[in-house]
């Protein structure tokens, strides 16, 4: 009997500031889930993220941002997605992310922004229920 | 304190009142939970008596504010005489708005300035870096040149007011571009007076803006600390920080043992470059977080100053007192604020800069209730002022010297805490010190830990943290107006630092620049030859392109 493959997710820091406890709480969270958990570390560049994307066939990409850059970065990572092929790949954000701008970020294909307090158990169940189907 | 004969009967009757009075009333009414813990996982009894601080001895453990081992204070008359320095930290845009909000800090009262910069200038990166991009004056002011530098301090006489700068990679440069403008305003360098973060071992594992790898890190954070030892009494050339450890997610225990820890190794290899401890130790300082369980924050102050002061004189045999201060500043906790119901976060706040003040600090900042959100706007900075001017002047918490010494349970979790952080220190002097710890990923690990730890407790209910996970509103709308930074930001100060780089003495540059390579190749103390750079206009990137030539750039291991 084969086994169902595994979500696998990318957790991304882009931007240079270092706030990764949130980043590591989730990915911490998502792999006690049973996903496949690859984390890039701090400051990546959207052509690090993009590339990290493509090598290691990631079903979903998680972008942490604390430093207020994501209206400069988030379009520029979403803009190489789709140059390199890969917009089946689900993206969702979090971060401190003005509710202001969540609705631009939707537009350009961000499918979920959560912000500061949200549980990690919602972000598994959306994971879960949002990540492209795979086998 | 007691004799033996009355703890005996205290600890008699206490037994009594456990099987008679104690049990009858939990039989009617249980307690809310089976244990009480504090965040670094001590356990908290239902009563504390004299007998739980039975071997304490009043001035072997506690003494006179004042005086060894400054348990009650570092000052006879701590607030009696002088409150504590109300620094508020501040940084955004350019300069200019930062000079124009440093000046509003001023006349609304504040008494020291603390400056945020950028995450290009914390990373060493001028504004028009690629890295820089969308990130110029967001976080913090923008500093690239010691032009900017000149801007940030314009009316500001240096001579009047203390400054400390949240900077560590490149801490002597902006210390350098400070001397500068001191120059300028002909304000004598002995008359200098403020901190340097300048902390770079505490980067690798808790706030993680590293540019260089952990040794010349350490080398320039060692510079920073014999230049001002030889050449600016008044400045603070560190800061040794708990505070990031905390906020990465640390324990208050964690907290107080990893910061400690640094302490060592910065005293270590200072003492390598031939100064005598009392050269230098008078002049370190430290910060930490006060977090929100009050008693625990109180005790983690006093045993910090406590467990500083043996280690200065029992390690590292001090004579001078003041090498046994731990002065400290102390800022309320960032990660406790919570974007739902964000005017809570004044409560939480208060809490925490009351700890702060009852555990004796020098120096506070406390934290605007909009920082779960943006940047402090002009009246939240106000607000959380007004705070520390209410604790000052209207709680009588500032009347009387080390209010709760003596009660049973300060006390009791002071030694705890003392004991339990030099149980860590054993353990780190055992793996081979700070960097050893660091390389094998042991801060990292345990901070991680705790960190998921305290995210499980939330989500289990364990912890409840009003309007997050209980008292919550639904569909809340946000009650408060954003500070967006001015989105020209980064093209006028881009604009601003080329128009520099075309018109400075570009020989001048290059002979410097040519200078410093040698100087940190040859391994001499770089701060002599920082200065004449930034003097000449020498950008802060184009030094630490040079340094990252020479030293390499630290690559991050990665722990989750």
């Amino acid at each position: 009997m084969q086994g169902e493959r595994k979500i696998r997710v990318l957790i991304a820091k882009p931007g240079l500031d270092s706030h990764d406890r949130g980043a590591k709480v989730v990915a911490r969270a998502l792999r006690d889930a049973g996903m496949e958990v690859i984390y890039t570390g701090l400051r990546q560049t959207p052509e690090q993220i993009v590339e990290t994307a493509l090598q290691e066939d990631v079903d979903v990409i998680g972008l942490s941002i604390l430093s207020g850059a994501h209206m400069a970065l988030f379009p520029r990572i979403m803009e190489l997605l789709k140059e390199k092929g890969l917009t089946d790949v689900m993206v969702f954000a979090g971060g401190i992310i003005p509710e202001e701008d969540v609705p631009e970020l939707k537009r350009i294909g961000i499918k979920e922004v959560f912000g500061p307090g949200t549980p990690t158990e919602n972000i598994i169940k959306y994971v879960l229920e949002n990540a492209p189907k795979r086998s | 304190m007691f004799d033996r004969q009355k703890i005996e009967e205290i600890a008699k009757e206490k037994k009594r009142w456990e099987q008679t009075t104690l049990t009858n009333w939990v039989k009617q009414c249980p307690e809310r939970r089976k244990e009480f813990r504090n965040h670094s996982g001590i356990t908290i009894k239902g009563l504390y008596t004299p007998e739980d601080i039975k071997n304490l001895d009043y001035m072997r453990d506690l003494g006179f504010p004042g005086e060894y081992p400054f348990t009650r204070g570092l000052h006879a008359t701590m607030y009696r005489g002088r409150l504590w320095t109300m620094r508020m930290f501040a940084g955004f845009g350019t300069a200019e708005d930062t000079n124009k909000r440093f000046k509003y800090l001023l006349s609304e009262g504040e008494t020291g300035l603390s400056t945020a910069f950028d995450y290009p200038t914390i990373m060493g990166y001028d504004s028009d870096h690629p890295m820089a991009k969308g990130e110029v004056g967001v976080c913090g002011v923008a500093i690239s040149s010691l032009q900017d530098m000149e801007i940030l301090f314009d009316g500001i006489p240096l001579d009047k007011v203390t400054t400390s700068m949240t900077i560590n990679g490149p801490a002597s440069i902006l210390l350098a571009m400070y001397v500068a403008v001191g120059d300028k305003q002909g304000v004598p360098r002995e008359k200098l007076g403020g901190t340097t973060q300048n902390d770079n071992l505490k980067e690798f594992f808790a706030q993680k803006l590293c540019i260089f790898p952990p040794k010349p890190s350490l080398k320039l954070s060692t510079d920073v600390i014999e230049y001002c030892a030889r050449h600016l009494p008044k400045w603070n050339p560190i800061s040794i920080s708990g505070y990031h450890i905390r906020e990465a997610g640390a324990t208050a225990l964690q907290e107080l043992a990893f910061t400690l820890y640094d302490g060592i190794a910065y005293v270590e290899e200072t003492l390598k470059r031939g100064l005598k401890v009392d050269e230098f130790a008078p002049r370190l300082s430290f910060f930490f977080a006060s977090h929100n369980d009050f008693f625990e924050e109180i005790a983690k102050f006093r045993a910090a100053r406590r467990l500083w002061a043996r280690i200065m004189k029992e390690r590292f045999h001090a004579k001078n007192p003041r090498s046994m201060w731990m002065r400290m500043h102390v800022q309320t906790s960032g990660c406790t604020l919570t974007a739902q119901q964000p005017l809570n976060n004044i409560v939480r706040t208060t809490i925490q800069a009351l700890a702060a003040v009852l555990g004796g600090t020098q120096s506070l900042h406390t934290n605007s209730f909009d920082e779960a959100l943006c940047l402090p706007t002009e009246e939240s900075v106000r607000v959380a002022l007004r705070t520390q001017q209410i604790i000052a002047y209207e709680s009588g918490a500032a009347n009387t010297v080390d209010p709760l010494a003596g009660a049973y349970y300060i006390e009791d979790l002071t030694n705890k805490m003392e004991e339990k952080a030099m149980e860590y220190i054993q353990k780190i002097d055992d793996m081979g010190g700070a960097i050893a710890a660091i390389e094998k990923g042991f801060f990292q690990k345990e901070i991680a830990d705790s960190a998921y730890r305290y995210q499980r407790e939330i989500e289990a209910k364990d912890r409840i943290i009003v309007g997050v996970n209980d008292y919550t509103i639904e569909d809340e709308e946000c009650p408060v107006k954003l500070l967006r930074v001015d989105p020209n930001v980064e093209k006028k100060q881009v604009e601003r630092l080329q128009k520099l780089k075309r018109e400075r003495d570009s020989r001048k540059v290059k002979e410097v620049l040519e200078k410093l390579h040698y100087a940190a190749e040859k391994d001499e103390n770089l701060m002599p030859t920082i200065i004449e750079a930034v003097k000449a206009y020498v950008t802060l990137g184009e030094i630490t392109e040079v340094l990252r030539k020479v030293y390499g750039e630290y690559k991050e291991l990665i722990i989750i």
